[in-house]
């Protein structure tokens, strides 16, 4: 018998460095191959890119009650018979700047969603892990709670979290307090995904014979848990992740719009729409629907993304 | 039974740990001495599981104690309220079924028309789509733009008994028609995408190849074998989903100002109110427990495979 196989083929890439070797890659390749992926790509990524910069971007302050002016309320937007140039989407009924207002208020969205999402999976996944590894009683409780918390929807728990702190803290505080009770809330209603998905690997994982051979060798089933089954368990997680981000938004969005959401005086792209909503019949349609168009298109934008991460790293669709 | 129990144990703590109940309700001059009465009319005095047990068998008899920002029972407040809401939820469900399932069918049967190409795009974007905001366009073109639809209220109603009604007169369909549409979007989306992936399934199976082969007209194919077992999978998604429904119908109530249950609850998160959010939580809870049993019912019904296995176990059982 030979040794060596006849199949081993030099690759090339190895030796154009790293960045060749993300574009060879099969992901980089169905990402290349699909137009409406790349431009979901690019507008999350313009989306993302003038959040963080928004001091720098945005025509105007909306925040700085100087540079308001209440003769300039209610200017439609530029295309239109009366508006101005000044204010390309017009401006609300304090005369802030629409546009401004939402470079802002996506910044805020995104914030609010992206720590949420973090925040639930980090809960999620290290409570799955457990809830695994350990078995027994601790699985069974975590796992009950995760089914008596799926029957509801999400929302309802995070408003049910909400109004919880709404009333055990003191106003003041709760003011205060308002967007990390909100994150929280969020977070909280999103975590048992993570955790079933991850129980789930993890109780394939654990009886794989590394783990056999770490637990021989005395390791702590912490350490266990987290540097070994933990990195095998996280490829779906990944997958998880950019769907809720556009759902932790949308969630967001639907609280502010009910009032329970961030304050007003840090309006998110749902609280921006909550205030044009009152200006809808008055015909100052603007204020309300360019927020919801931004919103829509940023949450679109990254649902697409997420869809075609899920195909693409699910070897059954091939 | 035990979702049931953990739901009205939250909402028991609610009641209990959340503020000081009798701080609540006495004027802040009383004394210690009329603290300690208070306390003991209430019964708070009592050990913990006696106060619980009391609790269950007052929720049993409907008696939730009294709102603290409406100063009326809150058993009467949710009665007043509950057929709005139900009515609204029962049409939206018709409506996504009605939607739902024609649209699913036909984009499984012309896979490759631009129609369907078009219906699965539509949905996508219904799926990044924000309940409220659909609310809020389709009020900007239909009540705003248009006039041809009110965008609030529930129009005249009629009063049959107990049960208000807004399905009797004119006024009362027409403020029905789009916060029905609003809640019903999102799951004519799900119905449909389930209902095409089920039937895809199904149209690849052996039984209908046989079908089309005993010459069978593709009507009696399509319809009166593949369809029907395409829906068992559809009563569960929308058994859970009708639960979902009366949730979200809290956002489609406040964007349409709908006088049901979730306006209720969310002026009752505003303001902390907790004896409404504990019986709007209790009544949520004991509805997604009914909906649940209905569906493992219907099956019963839908699926002759599940009577002949159960009496298969029984029989082995013997």
């Amino acid at each position: 018998m030979m040794i060596g196989s006849p199949t081993t083929r030099g690759r090339p890439s190895m030796t154009l460095g790293r960045l060749a070797r993300v574009t060879d890659s099969d992901l980089f390749y169905s990402f290349r191959r699909s137009p409406l992926v790349v431009l979901a790509a690019v507008v999350t990524a313009a989306i993302i890119l003038s959040a963080l910069l928004a001091p720098w971007i945005a025509p105007h302050n909306p925040f700085d009650l100087a540079t308001l002016n209440l003769l300039d309320a209610f200017t439609p937007p530029a295309f239109e018979d009366k508006g101005t140039a000044t204010y390309l989407l017009g401006t609300d009924d304090q005369g802030r700047d629409v546009l401004s207002a939402i470079i802002f208020g996506s910044r805020m969205s995104l914030l609010v969603g992206l720590i949420a999402t973090l925040l639930a999976m980090v809960a999620g996944v290290s409570l799955g892990l457990i809830s695994g590894y350990a078995g027994g009683k601790i699985d069974a409780f975590i796992m009950r709670v995760a089914d008596v918390q799926l029957s509801f929807p999400s929302i309802l728990i995070a408003l049910l979290i909400d109004g919880l702190a709404r009333a055990s803290l003191p106003k003041e505080l709760h003011d205060q307090l308002a967007v990390y009770v909100l994150i929280v809330a969020i977070a909280a209603s999103g975590w048992v995904r993570y955790a079933r998905t991850v129980r789930g690997s993890t109780l394939v994982e654990r009886q794989k014979e590394y783990v056999q051979a770490a637990r021989v060798i005395g390791r702590h089933p912490l350490a266990i848990m987290f540097t070994h089954v933990l990195p095998n368990a996280l490829g779906p997680v990944l997958v998880l992740v950019t769907l809720h981000i556009g759902e932790a938004i949308i969630t967001e969005a639907t609280l502010s719009f009910l009032g329970v959401g961030v304050p007003p005086t840090q309006p998110s792209l749902g609280t921006l729409i909550r205030i044009g909503n009152d200006f809808l019949f008055s015909g100052e349609w603007w204020i309300t629907v360019f927020p919801g168009a931004a919103l829509v298109i940023l949450v679109l934008a990254i649902n697409v993304l997420g869809d075609w991460l899920r195909d693409a790293l699910n070897p059954k669709l091939r | 039974m035990i979702v049931m129990l953990v739901v009205g144990f939250i909402a028991f703590s609610l009641f209990n740990f959340v503020g000081d109940p009798v701080s609540l309700m006495l004027p802040p001059e009383a004394t210690q001495a009329d603290r300690d009465a208070m306390r003991q009319l209430l019964g708070l005095d009592r050990p913990f599981y006696v106060q619980f047990v009391t609790f269950l068998e007052n929720a049993l008899h409907g008696n939730f104690g009294i709102s603290l920002r409406l100063g009326r029972p809150v058993s009467a407040l949710i009665a007043e309220r509950l057929p709005a809401t139900l009515e609204l939820a029962l049409t939206a469900t018709i409506f996504a079924l009605a939607v739902g399932i024609p649209v699913g069918v036909y984009t499984a049967l012309r896979r490759d028309s631009w129609v369907s190409r078009a219906m699965l795009t539509t949905s996508l974007i219904g799926v990044s789509l924000p309940n409220f905001l659909i609310g809020i366009f389709l009020i900007l073109i239909f009540a705003v733009w248009l006039g041809l639809l009110p965008s609030f209220g529930r129009g005249d109603t009629t009063q049959l008994g107990f049960w208000s009604t807004g399905l009797l007169t004119k006024s009362g369909l027409k403020a029905l028609l789009l916060p029905a549409i609003t809640l019903g979007f999102y799951p004519v989306t799900l119905v449909m995408r389930l209902v095409r992936a089920e039937m895809l399934e199904v149209l690849r199976t052996d039984y209908i190849k046989f079908a089309r082969a005993r010459g069978l007209s593709s009507r009696a194919v399509n319809f009166g074998h593949a369809l029907k077992n395409t829906l068992i999978p559809v009563i569960t998604v929308i058994g859970l989903q009708v639960g979902a429904i009366i949730a979200f119908a809290i956002i489609t109530e406040t964007v349409f100002q709908w006088p049901g249950m979730g306006l209720l609850f969310i002026q009752a998160v505003q303001f902390a109110d907790i004896p409404v959010m504990a019986a709007y939580l209790c009544l949520i809870g004991f509805i997604f427990v009914i909906i649940n049993l209905v569906v493992d019912l219907l099956y019963y019904l839908v699926d002759p495979r599940l009577r002949v296995e159960r009496m298969a176990a029984a029989g082995a059982l013997r």
